[in-house]
Protein backbone atom coordinates (compact mmCIF):
# COMPACT_ATOMS: atom_id res chain seq x y z
CA UNK A 1 0.00 0.00 0.00
CA UNK A 2 1.08 3.60 -0.70
CA UNK A 3 2.05 5.88 2.08
CA UNK A 4 0.19 8.32 2.43
CA UNK A 5 1.53 11.84 1.59
CA UNK A 6 1.75 13.91 4.72
CA UNK A 7 0.10 17.39 4.58
CA UNK A 8 1.55 20.42 5.17
CA UNK A 9 -1.03 22.32 8.16
CA UNK A 10 -2.71 24.84 6.41
CA UNK A 11 -4.25 26.20 9.79
CA UNK A 12 -2.08 29.17 9.72
CA UNK A 13 -2.71 30.31 6.33
CA UNK A 14 -5.31 32.72 6.91
CA UNK A 15 -3.22 34.45 9.78
CA UNK A 16 -0.67 34.68 7.44
CA UNK A 17 -3.02 36.19 4.74
CA UNK A 18 -4.65 38.41 7.54
CA UNK A 19 -0.94 39.81 8.17
CA UNK A 20 -0.30 40.78 4.33
CA UNK A 21 -3.72 42.49 4.00
CA UNK A 22 -3.14 44.67 7.05
CA UNK A 23 0.19 45.56 5.73
CA UNK A 24 -1.45 46.59 2.20
CA UNK A 25 -4.01 48.44 3.97
CA UNK A 26 -1.57 50.60 6.18
CA UNK A 27 0.81 50.83 3.47
CA UNK A 28 -1.62 52.55 0.91
CA UNK A 29 -3.39 55.56 -0.25
CA UNK A 30 -6.89 55.05 -1.93
CA UNK A 31 -7.34 58.84 -1.93
CA UNK A 32 -8.04 60.83 -4.65
CA UNK A 33 -6.77 63.86 -6.08
CA UNK A 34 -8.66 67.09 -7.28
CA UNK A 35 -7.88 70.21 -7.91
CA UNK A 36 -7.74 73.35 -10.10
CA UNK A 37 -5.10 72.92 -12.76
CA UNK A 38 -3.52 75.98 -14.57
CA UNK A 39 -0.93 76.79 -16.35
CA UNK A 40 2.21 78.91 -15.67
CA UNK A 41 3.33 81.95 -18.17
CA UNK A 42 6.59 81.79 -18.88
CA UNK A 43 9.05 83.55 -17.57
CA UNK A 44 8.94 87.51 -18.98
CA UNK A 45 12.28 88.37 -20.38
CA UNK A 46 13.90 91.63 -18.91
CA UNK A 47 13.59 94.90 -20.71
CA UNK A 48 10.35 94.25 -22.43
CA UNK A 49 8.09 97.20 -22.61
CA UNK A 50 4.93 96.18 -21.26
CA UNK A 51 1.89 95.67 -24.13
CA UNK A 52 -0.04 98.29 -23.59
CA UNK A 53 -3.94 96.83 -23.32
CA UNK A 54 -6.93 99.14 -22.98
CA UNK A 55 -8.34 99.78 -19.52
CA UNK A 56 -11.99 99.27 -20.69
CA UNK A 57 -9.96 95.67 -21.73
CA UNK A 58 -9.07 94.94 -18.49
CA UNK A 59 -10.70 93.58 -14.90
CA UNK A 60 -8.75 94.16 -11.95
CA UNK A 61 -8.71 91.91 -9.42
CA UNK A 62 -7.09 93.06 -6.39
CA UNK A 63 -6.58 90.93 -2.69
CA UNK A 64 -5.10 92.36 0.01
CA UNK A 65 -3.08 91.21 2.89
CA UNK A 66 -6.20 91.46 4.65
CA UNK A 67 -7.85 88.93 2.35
CA UNK A 68 -10.45 91.89 0.90
CA UNK A 69 -11.14 92.54 -2.63
CA UNK A 70 -10.86 94.87 -4.66
CA UNK A 71 -12.30 94.99 -8.30
CA UNK A 72 -11.25 97.72 -10.16
CA UNK A 73 -10.82 100.07 -7.61
CA UNK A 74 -13.52 99.25 -5.66
CA UNK A 75 -14.37 97.44 -3.15
CA UNK A 76 -16.02 94.18 -3.25
CA UNK A 77 -17.40 90.83 -1.88
CA UNK A 78 -16.12 86.94 -3.07
CA UNK A 79 -19.52 86.71 -3.52
CA UNK A 80 -20.08 88.89 -6.23
CA UNK A 81 -17.06 88.24 -7.61
CA UNK A 82 -18.52 85.42 -10.18
CA UNK A 83 -21.24 87.77 -10.97
CA UNK A 84 -18.92 90.57 -11.94
CA UNK A 85 -16.55 88.69 -14.13
CA UNK A 86 -19.50 86.87 -15.59
CA UNK A 87 -20.68 90.19 -16.76
CA UNK A 88 -17.48 91.67 -17.70
CA UNK A 89 -16.38 88.66 -19.85
CA UNK A 90 -19.86 88.50 -21.87
CA UNK A 91 -20.04 90.20 -25.02
CA UNK A 92 -21.54 93.54 -25.32
CA UNK A 93 -20.43 95.34 -28.72
CA UNK A 94 -22.81 98.72 -28.27
CA UNK A 95 -21.26 99.27 -24.74
CA UNK A 96 -18.66 101.63 -24.77
CA UNK A 97 -17.79 100.87 -21.49
CA UNK A 98 -17.76 97.26 -21.83
CA UNK A 99 -14.73 95.29 -23.43
CA UNK A 100 -13.96 95.44 -26.85
CA UNK A 101 -15.59 92.81 -29.12
CA UNK A 102 -14.28 90.62 -31.93
CA UNK A 103 -16.06 88.22 -34.67
CA UNK A 104 -14.27 85.47 -34.66
CA UNK A 105 -15.07 82.24 -36.83
CA UNK A 106 -14.56 78.64 -35.30
CA UNK A 107 -15.39 75.58 -36.72
CA UNK A 108 -18.73 74.34 -36.13
CA UNK A 109 -19.88 77.09 -33.75
CA UNK A 110 -19.99 79.47 -37.04
CA UNK A 111 -19.03 83.52 -36.36
CA UNK A 112 -18.62 84.00 -32.35
CA UNK A 113 -18.48 87.28 -30.82
CA UNK A 114 -15.58 86.87 -28.47
CA UNK A 115 -14.38 89.40 -26.11
CA UNK A 116 -11.34 91.03 -25.33
CA UNK A 117 -11.22 91.37 -22.10
CA UNK A 118 -8.77 90.09 -19.80
CA UNK A 119 -8.98 89.52 -15.94
CA UNK A 120 -6.02 90.51 -14.28
CA UNK A 121 -5.42 88.96 -10.58
CA UNK A 122 -3.03 90.40 -8.34
CA UNK A 123 -2.64 89.64 -4.62
CA UNK A 124 -0.28 90.68 -1.92
CA UNK A 125 2.35 88.09 -0.32
CA UNK A 126 0.52 88.03 2.85
CA UNK A 127 -3.22 87.17 1.54
CA UNK A 128 -3.97 83.48 2.85
CA UNK A 129 -3.74 80.66 0.26
CA UNK A 130 -7.70 79.64 0.92
CA UNK A 131 -8.88 83.49 -0.22
CA UNK A 132 -6.31 83.11 -3.59
CA UNK A 133 -7.91 79.70 -4.40
CA UNK A 134 -11.33 80.85 -3.44
CA UNK A 135 -11.06 83.46 -6.15
CA UNK A 136 -9.31 81.45 -8.73
CA UNK A 137 -12.72 79.39 -7.98
CA UNK A 138 -14.94 81.92 -8.63
CA UNK A 139 -13.34 82.96 -12.05
CA UNK A 140 -13.20 79.77 -13.47
CA UNK A 141 -17.04 79.06 -12.45
CA UNK A 142 -17.60 82.49 -14.71
CA UNK A 143 -16.00 80.93 -17.42
CA UNK A 144 -17.51 77.66 -17.10
CA UNK A 145 -20.79 79.63 -16.63
CA UNK A 146 -20.18 81.52 -19.32
CA UNK A 147 -19.38 78.28 -21.74
CA UNK A 148 -22.01 75.96 -20.47
CA UNK A 149 -24.92 78.85 -21.78
CA UNK A 150 -22.54 78.61 -25.31
CA UNK A 151 -22.52 74.77 -24.96
CA UNK A 152 -26.96 75.26 -24.71
CA UNK A 153 -27.00 77.84 -27.03
CA UNK A 154 -25.08 76.31 -30.04
CA UNK A 155 -25.76 72.31 -29.55
CA UNK A 156 -28.50 72.33 -26.78
CA UNK A 157 -26.36 69.62 -24.86
CA UNK A 158 -24.61 70.47 -21.30
CA UNK A 159 -21.39 71.18 -21.08
CA UNK A 160 -20.28 68.01 -19.88
CA UNK A 161 -22.53 66.25 -22.99
CA UNK A 162 -20.68 67.05 -25.04
CA UNK A 163 -18.37 65.30 -27.69
CA UNK A 164 -14.53 66.18 -28.09
CA UNK A 165 -14.53 68.30 -30.91
CA UNK A 166 -17.55 70.46 -29.21
CA UNK A 167 -15.90 70.81 -26.63
CA UNK A 168 -12.73 72.29 -28.00
CA UNK A 169 -14.65 74.71 -30.32
CA UNK A 170 -16.07 76.23 -26.79
CA UNK A 171 -12.52 76.32 -25.30
CA UNK A 172 -11.90 78.36 -28.15
CA UNK A 173 -14.81 80.38 -28.15
CA UNK A 174 -14.45 81.19 -24.39
CA UNK A 175 -11.24 81.45 -23.71
CA UNK A 176 -10.17 81.75 -19.95
CA UNK A 177 -8.20 84.89 -20.28
CA UNK A 178 -7.18 85.18 -16.33
CA UNK A 179 -3.57 87.06 -16.33
CA UNK A 180 -1.87 86.79 -12.82
CA UNK A 181 0.07 90.01 -11.93
CA UNK A 182 3.98 89.63 -11.82
CA UNK A 183 5.01 90.03 -8.48
CA UNK A 184 6.53 93.01 -6.82
CA UNK A 185 10.15 92.41 -6.34
CA UNK A 186 10.62 92.12 -2.17
CA UNK B 1 -17.47 25.32 10.27
CA UNK B 2 -14.85 24.55 7.61
CA UNK B 3 -12.78 27.50 7.51
CA UNK B 4 -10.46 26.22 4.61
CA UNK B 5 -11.89 28.84 2.23
CA UNK B 6 -10.97 31.84 4.11
CA UNK B 7 -7.39 32.40 3.04
CA UNK B 8 -8.77 32.39 -0.11
CA UNK B 9 -11.19 35.24 0.45
CA UNK B 10 -8.74 36.90 2.39
CA UNK B 11 -6.26 36.73 -1.10
CA UNK B 12 -8.69 37.65 -2.61
CA UNK B 13 -9.31 41.09 -0.68
CA UNK B 14 -5.35 41.82 -1.00
CA UNK B 15 -5.39 41.65 -4.77
CA UNK B 16 -7.92 43.76 -4.99
CA UNK B 17 -6.28 46.29 -2.58
CA UNK B 18 -2.90 46.04 -4.40
CA UNK B 19 -4.60 46.47 -7.69
CA UNK B 20 -6.68 49.82 -6.63
CA UNK B 21 -4.06 51.55 -4.22
CA UNK B 22 -0.76 53.11 -5.13
CA UNK B 23 1.79 52.96 -2.57
CA UNK B 24 1.93 55.82 -0.19
CA UNK B 25 5.05 57.58 -1.06
CA UNK B 26 6.34 60.18 1.62
CA UNK B 27 5.75 60.87 5.45
CA UNK B 28 4.31 64.31 5.49
CA UNK B 29 6.14 66.62 8.02
CA UNK B 30 4.09 69.55 7.43
CA UNK B 31 0.07 70.03 7.83
CA UNK B 32 -1.88 69.92 4.42
CA UNK B 33 -4.99 71.17 5.47
CA UNK B 34 -6.38 71.92 1.65
CA UNK B 35 -8.62 74.20 1.01
CA UNK B 36 -11.93 73.54 -1.33
CA UNK B 37 -13.21 74.57 -4.55
CA UNK B 38 -15.93 73.77 -6.66
CA UNK B 39 -14.26 73.94 -10.11
CA UNK B 40 -12.11 71.10 -10.10
CA UNK B 41 -11.01 68.29 -12.08
CA UNK B 42 -9.67 64.86 -11.10
CA UNK B 43 -5.96 64.42 -11.13
CA UNK B 44 -5.20 61.82 -13.80
CA UNK B 45 -1.69 59.58 -14.30
CA UNK B 46 -0.68 59.75 -10.87
CA UNK B 47 2.97 58.45 -12.10
CA UNK B 48 2.77 61.67 -13.90
CA UNK B 49 2.11 63.78 -10.71
CA UNK B 50 4.91 65.38 -8.30
CA UNK B 51 3.61 67.00 -5.09
CA UNK B 52 5.29 70.06 -3.19
CA UNK B 53 3.84 70.18 0.28
CA UNK B 54 3.12 73.57 2.07
CA UNK B 55 2.08 74.46 5.38
CA UNK B 56 2.89 74.57 9.05
CA UNK B 57 5.08 72.00 10.10
CA UNK B 58 3.62 69.19 12.37
CA UNK B 59 6.76 69.52 14.93
CA UNK B 60 5.53 72.27 17.09
CA UNK B 61 8.74 72.90 18.02
CA UNK B 62 9.79 74.72 14.41
CA UNK B 63 7.41 77.10 14.78
CA UNK B 64 3.62 78.09 12.75
CA UNK B 65 5.68 79.43 9.82
CA UNK B 66 5.15 77.56 6.55
CA UNK B 67 7.57 75.56 5.23
CA UNK B 68 8.18 73.53 1.90
CA UNK B 69 8.32 69.97 1.53
CA UNK B 70 9.95 67.91 -1.07
CA UNK B 71 10.06 64.23 -1.11
CA UNK B 72 11.32 63.78 2.33
CA UNK B 73 12.12 66.76 3.84
CA UNK B 74 12.38 70.15 4.29
CA UNK B 75 13.75 72.66 1.30
CA UNK B 76 13.80 76.16 0.65
CA UNK B 77 12.54 77.74 -2.88
CA UNK B 78 16.06 77.68 -4.06
CA UNK B 79 15.86 73.73 -4.00
CA UNK B 80 12.86 73.33 -6.15
CA UNK B 81 14.65 73.84 -9.54
CA UNK B 82 17.30 70.61 -8.59
CA UNK B 83 14.16 68.97 -7.70
CA UNK B 84 12.19 69.53 -10.27
CA UNK B 85 15.37 68.16 -12.65
CA UNK B 86 15.24 64.95 -10.59
CA UNK B 87 11.77 64.24 -10.78
CA UNK B 88 11.98 65.01 -14.77
CA UNK B 89 14.89 62.24 -14.73
CA UNK B 90 12.89 59.94 -13.06
CA UNK B 91 10.80 59.59 -15.90
CA UNK B 92 10.71 58.14 -20.01
CA UNK B 93 11.58 61.09 -22.08
CA UNK B 94 8.39 60.99 -23.55
CA UNK B 95 6.09 61.66 -20.40
CA UNK B 96 8.49 64.49 -19.26
CA UNK B 97 6.55 67.33 -21.03
CA UNK B 98 2.98 66.13 -19.45
CA UNK B 99 4.61 66.15 -15.90
CA UNK B 100 2.35 68.40 -13.13
CA UNK B 101 3.56 69.82 -10.36
CA UNK B 102 0.61 69.24 -7.60
CA UNK B 103 0.72 71.72 -5.06
CA UNK B 104 -0.82 70.72 -1.78
CA UNK B 105 -0.93 73.51 0.51
CA UNK B 106 -2.40 74.25 3.85
CA UNK B 107 -5.32 76.64 3.68
CA UNK B 108 -3.83 79.62 5.81
CA UNK B 109 -0.12 79.80 4.12
CA UNK B 110 0.61 83.39 3.49
CA UNK B 111 0.55 83.50 -0.63
CA UNK B 112 4.15 84.88 -0.61
CA UNK B 113 5.86 81.63 -0.09
CA UNK B 114 3.54 79.90 -2.87
CA UNK B 115 4.28 82.46 -5.23
CA UNK B 116 8.35 82.00 -4.50
CA UNK B 117 7.74 78.37 -5.47
CA UNK B 118 5.64 79.64 -8.73
CA UNK B 119 8.27 81.40 -9.79
CA UNK B 120 10.78 78.86 -9.05
CA UNK B 121 8.58 76.38 -11.42
CA UNK B 122 8.23 79.13 -14.53
CA UNK B 123 11.93 79.41 -14.41
CA UNK B 124 12.32 75.68 -15.18
CA UNK B 125 9.40 75.33 -17.32
CA UNK B 126 7.50 73.46 -14.97
CA UNK B 127 4.46 74.70 -16.75
CA UNK B 128 1.73 72.69 -15.48
CA UNK B 129 0.52 72.83 -11.67
CA UNK B 130 -2.54 71.84 -9.84
CA UNK B 131 -3.76 73.60 -6.74
CA UNK B 132 -4.97 70.29 -4.65
CA UNK B 133 -8.35 71.06 -2.96
CA UNK B 134 -11.28 69.21 -1.61
CA UNK B 135 -14.86 69.25 -2.94
CA UNK B 136 -16.67 72.00 -1.61
CA UNK B 137 -18.11 75.42 -1.92
CA UNK B 138 -14.89 78.35 -2.24
CA UNK B 139 -17.31 80.29 -0.51
CA UNK B 140 -16.75 78.64 3.01
CA UNK B 141 -13.05 78.90 3.09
Amino acid sequence: MAKKTPEINSSSQADIAFLLLCFFLMTTAMDVDYGITRRLPPPVEQNVDDVKVKERNVMNVLINKNNKLMINGRPSDISLLKEEAKHFMTPRPSDETAPEVETKSIEMLGDVLMSKGVISLQNDRGTSYAMYISVQNELARAFNELKEEMAWRHFHKHLDQLNEDQTKAIGEAVPVRVSEAEPVEK
Amino acid sequence: MSTSSLPDIVYMLIFFFMITTSMRDVELKVKTALPKASEIAKLEKKALVSSIYIGPPRDAKLGTESRIQLNDQFARPEDIADWVLQEREARNEADRPLLTTALKVHKETRMGIVTDVKQELRKVGAFRINYTTLKGSALEN
